[in-house]
């Protein structure tokens, strides 16, 4: 297949940037959407001229390296899917196709579709854990927790901080991604006792680093590669309000 | 060069209390005197994050590297299948001996007794403190935790968390770091790689890093540095490594005097998706889990281009519950992935190539139902069908081995010391517990037990020996020169100037490694790889191109940094893999076999860890060490 490319090029955060267009033929559609950009950087190096920086590494979904905006949406067409996962088959012969990078005040653009989301870091690190030091831990069994708890809250840690919420949301909202670390700990006994001041403290991080007020629209959950629910949110805002009392 | 007495440092005496008496003879240290020390640790997956959570916790001052902009992005984040725990929660007859026993024997008895059991005795502990951190493993109805089976085991020890234990592991030692990253006790560096050690005195004090956003080359002291830097998987080019996993952390802690240990034990994993084209840039794991309820076969006629569908019961060959009627499906990787090469090698392969075999959930489907698998694999299945655009609730998965994990890497004594003074080594990146064969659902055991547990006494003894390096700087020569040193390379690099792309360098290199010092090596194969393998490296030296600027956000240059060490790693292996004259484990010599195939150990010969020295002149030096077997009898692996 034959495939139109622009891409947004911007040398570093001071740059302007501004979009490049690239024409790729004779694509398989088997290969992965980020070895057509292997396939593309390959070319551009061979002609002496600087390939596309994106972020990835293990290319199998899970690290949440990856993750750029194609067609206007994070990750791309395909529901539940990081980059690294889709396929060219999800696409048609001459199809015009547009990368940029996840757009969020919060997430400066390194280079090109690389986007710095340590903020996701600082959010975590305000709160995002249970304070147990190595050694101190009781005996695995004797804490019991409901199944149905414990797979929730699996779902809820599934999260892979790619940051697609962010970049789907217009208002630039991180509320999905905290929600998801607030609530695989409200369902879980070992995230009681520091409920409060974590989800006070997380909440306060979210907003310092600029992210904004949740819509109540869904883009986050709906473009989520790890289909992480709203629900989340809903858990988080009644976590908030019960601190508060 | 020096030359060294291996001492492993093993405690002697009974085996069950040898790790609670050696710590006790440790020496340790207050929160007060620990604040005094330094300690820099390069690498955040399991092992780093967890070693730097720890030693924060009990007063130390860190400063964690790591090439990724976030911890959690580690490569253990991709460990999917679970983490292996004696505690006998099945009451099936699991122990601290059995595990021990069921490691030993699966890594072909080429590891220490002492590390393996220590290994095994703190297994039951990381199940505790994962699950005090939140980690939402898999639970019963009752709501205790769960458990399946794994390869080459006939218990069923396994903790999970669906298929993504790995992830769940990760993010709670990404935790643990969190919370100190919140106290200052540690200050995370995003985005460098390390490519230099600094001695001081024969002592390791410090490493030069660039930063991968501005290229800034620098030096950073402490008083001791520990590598928790994965493995090197990536020699091959494909396996299921993440993208940049690589070795050159500790290519260049063996040039500074680190001996690397048994660099020719490699795993290649049975169940991963084959190799579709040559862009193809990773290859993607199934977890091994799945052998728990997929049954492997290929059509008993050769050649055949029938659909998996429309090949009869009679006319498939279940090879594995043929030729292992013990273990069937779950016999160690090592074995179900010779057996996979053999049979396709023989014309009985599937799929486009030719070179995968099926793993087939029919059965399971048949008397459990769906839903059941899909509690089970969900993750997995999907994964399966997005790449291989198959539905493998109703065809069977396609399989093949690929590179997946090394047992090999740098020596270290039962301190998880290197050769070098102060320098340590943890989880895939040191050599110390899967001998030549490791088992599924161990390596996050061993990450952890390495982080959490070991090395945080014994980098403490190490440390109270030593004065604190606070008051100093790194405006010494020492660090001066290791900074100039590394600018001059990135120098030469850059200007080389070629017509190369790194990665087509890259993969004539994994080509040579896959098909010599792969699945199965031999003497002829092996000298052709180191005659071939210099020529690569001159390609890279003449011809490598790197387009931009060294000051820069610049993949290129980051990926050629990497090969460099690859190929020089490369000769290594295959000069081990050359001078171990048996088959044991990995390590398949196609002239010492017996008569059914299988490995043919020499433990006359043979029972010892191979610990390479680095020579400028180019000829690595062998030093032995002997492993000695007091409580467990040898024998011939068998799983039949």
């Amino acid at each position: 297949m034959n495939i139109n490319l622009k891409i947004w090029r911007q040398k570093d955060k001071k740059d302007k940037g501004s979009f490049k267009a690239y024409k790729l033929q004779n694509i398989d559609p088997n290969i992965s959407f980020l070895e057509m950009l292997d396939i593309l950087n390959n070319r551009l190096i061979k002609e002496k001229l600087e390939p596309v920086a994106f972020d990835h590494d293990c290319r199998e979904g899970i690290c949440g390296s990856c993750g750029f905006m194609i067609n206007g949406q994070p990750h791309g067409p395909q529901k539940a899917t990081t980059v690294c996962q889709l396929h060219m088959r999800s696409f048609n012969d001459e199809d015009k196709i547009v990368l940029e990078p996840f757009r969020a005040n919060s997430f400066k653009i390194v280079k090109d579709l690389s986007v710095d989301r340590t903020a996701f870091d600082r959010i975590i690190s305000s709160g995002g854990f249970v304070s147990v030091d190595t050694g101190k831990a009781e005996e695995a069994n004797s804490t019991v927790v409901e199944k149905s708890n414990a797979d929730e809250a699996f779902l809820s840690a599934a999260c892979i901080g790619c940051g697609a919420c962010v970049a789907a949301c217009k208002n630039s909202s991180a509320m999905l991604f905290t929600a998801a670390k607030v609530s695989q700990f409200t369902l879980l006994p070992q995230g009681k006792p520091e409920q409060k001041e974590r989800v006070q403290s997380m909440v306060a991080t979210m907003d310092e680093e600029g992210f904004g007020a949740c819509t109540n629209t869904g883009a986050c959950s709906a473009e989520c590669p790890k289909e992480i629910s709203q629900e989340n949110i809903a858990r988080l805002n009644r976590e908030f309000i019960k601190s508060q009392l | 060069m020096n030359c060294f007495n291996l001492s492993s440092k093993t405690p002697n005496g009974d085996l069950h209390t040898a790790w609670t008496r050696h710590k006790n003879a440790l020496q340790n240290l207050s929160k007060e005197e620990a604040n005094k020390y330094k300690v820099i640790i390069v690498g955040t997956g399991l092992a780093g994050a967890s070693a730097a959570a720890t030693l924060a916790e009990k007063g130390f001052n860190v400063d964690a590297f790591s090439y990724h902009e976030s911890p959690r992005r580690a490569h253990s984040i991709a460990a999917q299948g679970g983490i292996n725990a004696a505690k006998n929660y099945k009451h099936d007859g699991d122990s601290t001996m059995r595990l021990f026993y069921d490691t030993i024997k699966g890594g072909d008895f080429r590891s220490r007794e002492e590390n393996v059991y220590r290994l095994a005795e703190t297994s039951a502990n990381i199940i505790d403190q994962c699950v005090a951190q939140g980690v939402p493993f898999a639970r019963e109805y009752g709501g205790l935790l769960d458990n399946r089976s794994f390869g080459g085991v006939q218990v069923s020890r396994t903790f999970y968390a669906r298929g993504q234990t790995g992830q769940q592991l990760l993010l709670g030692a990404y935790s643990a770091l969190s919370r100190q990253l919140k106290t200052e006790k540690v200050r995370f560096f995003p985005r460098h790689d390390m490519l230099d050690i600094v001695l001081v005195d024969g002592k390791a004090k410090g490493v030069v890093t660039r930063n991968l956003l501005n290229g800034e080359i620098k030096a950073h002291h402490a008083d001791a540095v520990v590598l928790a830097t994965g493995g090197y998987g990536n020699v091959y080019y494909l396996s299921t490594n993440a993208m940049a996993s690589n070795v050159t952390a500790n290519w260049r802690a063996h040039k500074k005097g680190a001996l690397f240990a048994n660099p020719s034990f490699t795993q290649i994993h049975p169940t991963c998706i084959p190799v579709k084209n040559s862009f193809q840039s990773k290859l993607t794991l199934m977890s091994e889990s799945l052998r728990n309820d997929g049954r492997v076969w290929v059509p008993k006629q050769k050649n055949d281009t029938r659909k998996p569908n429309e090949i009869p019961e009679q006319e498939r060959d279940y090879y594995l519950e043929r030729i292992y009627p013990a273990f069937g499906n779950l016999v160690p990787r090592d074995v179900a992935s010779r057996r996979a090469k053999e049979v396709c090698d023989s014309g009985h392969g599937v799929g486009p190539t030719g070179f995968a075999v099926y793993l087939d959930f029919k059965h399971v489907i048949e008397n459990k139902g769906k839903d059941h698998v899909k509690e089970k694999y969900g993750n997995l299945f999907d994964m399966y069908q997005n790449i291989a655009d198959e539905n493998p609730y109703k065809t069977p998965m396609k399989i093949y081995p690929a590179v997946h994990y090394t047992m090999g890497g740098l020596w270290v004594d039962y301190n998880l010391m290197t050769t070098i003074p102060g320098l340590f080594s943890i989880g895939e990146s040191n050599f110390s517990d899967h001998g030549a064969n490791r088992l599924g659902a161990s390596a996050l055991m061993q990450g952890l037990a390495d982080g959490y547990f070991i090395i945080p006494p014994t980098i403490t003894d190490y440390l109270s020996k030593e004065d604190p390096e606070n008051k100093k700087t790194t405006n010494r020569e020492v660090f001066q020169s290791a900074v100039n040193k590394t600018e001059k390379e990135i120098d030469t690099i850059m200007n080389i100037k070629g017509d190369m792309v790194v990665d087509e360098i890259h993969r004539e290199l994994g080509k040579v490694v896959w098909d010599k010092v792969g699945m199965s090596r031999s003497g002829p194969g092996l000298k052709e790889a180191l005659d071939i393998i210099p020529t690569i490296k001159e390609k890279f030296w003449n011809n490598v191109f790197i387009p931009g600027s060294k000051n820069d956000y610049n993949q290129e240059l980051e990926k050629a940094l990497r090969l460099k060490d690859f190929i020089e790693l490369a000769e290594l292996m295959a000069l081990d893999a050359l001078d171990r004259n048996e088959s044991c484990g990995a390590h398949f010599r196609e002239e010492f076999q017996t008569k059914e195939n299988e490995a043919k150990r020499n433990d006359i010969e043979f029972m010892y860890v191979a610990a390479w020295q680095y020579n400028t002149d180019g000829k690595p030096k062998l030093f032995k060490e002997s492993l000695k077997y007091k409580n467990v009898k040898l024998k011939t692996r068998s799983y039949k």
